[in-house]
């Protein structure tokens, strides 16, 4: 069932600081966060984040095409290498 | 006799069943135009008039995506996922489950039919 729209999007409280922080550095780094289950707002356009995907902290460079999905739908959490001797898995 | 939305040409069928050969149009949609057409339930598609007919390509025309422009909008909002990279966009890639479904056993209608596994023995009493 899809959210409430009177309760607004969910962003993790910490996460909205840190990107108002990094707007002000002209060019910043990436923004390390844990939390993925925080949804992309417009103002996030344009930044860095490194979404944790459980071992690393994956680079997810924000555009306007991913505003309202969630950050950890950009960080993929499983590695799937293919079975032993089947030939045609490619990885992407 | 009667064309609408392009191709589908449905038969001596009732009428709210014959629209339903359109794509994009189901048992409720067929009902909606029905009503706003005025078309009683139980009329069959070659007791229509022109002018009935002319109605209900108006109304679809107006208020519904169908067939084609609908078939192009779903292609494209997969294709906006996949450009994306995100989750949902990787597993239309991949041909698997999309909605988070067990990929264990089933998903045969995402994976098609079951490779045989070279090597794998069948049980034997």
């Amino acid at each position: 069932m899809a959210r409430s729209v009177w309760k607004g999007p969910f962003v993790e409280g910490s996460l909205i600081k840190k990107a108002e922080k990094s707007r002000g550095n002209i060019r910043s780094e990436v923004i390390k966060t844990w939390s993925r289950r925080s949804t992309i707002l417009p103002q996030f356009v344009g930044l860095t984040f490194g979404v944790y995907n459980g071992k690393k902290f994956i680079p997810v460079s924000v555009t306007e095409e991913m505003v309202g999905h969630k950050l950890g739908e950009f960080s993929p959490t499983r590695t799937f290498t293919g079975h032993a001797g089947d030939k045609k898995v490619s990885k992407d | 006799m009667a064309r609408i939305a392009g191709v589908n040409i449905p038969t001596a069928k009732r009428v709210v069943i014959g629209l339903q050969y359109i794509h994009g149009i189901g048992a409720a949609k067929a009902k909606e135009i029905c009503g706003k057409v005025g078309i009683d339930e139980s009329r069959r598609v070659n007791t229509l008039s022109d002018d009935e007919v002319i109605r209900i390509r108006e109304t679809i025309d107006r208020d519904y995506t169908v067939e084609g422009d609908l078939r192009r909008e779903v292609a494209m909002n997969i294709k906006r996922l996949m450009d994306l990279a995100c989750y949902r966009g990787l597993r239309h890639r991949r041909g698997l489950p999309v909605h988070g479904q067990r990929t264990h056993t089933n998903a045969r209608t995402r994976k098609g039919p079951a490779k045989p596994i070279a090597g794998k023995k069948k049980v034997t009493k």
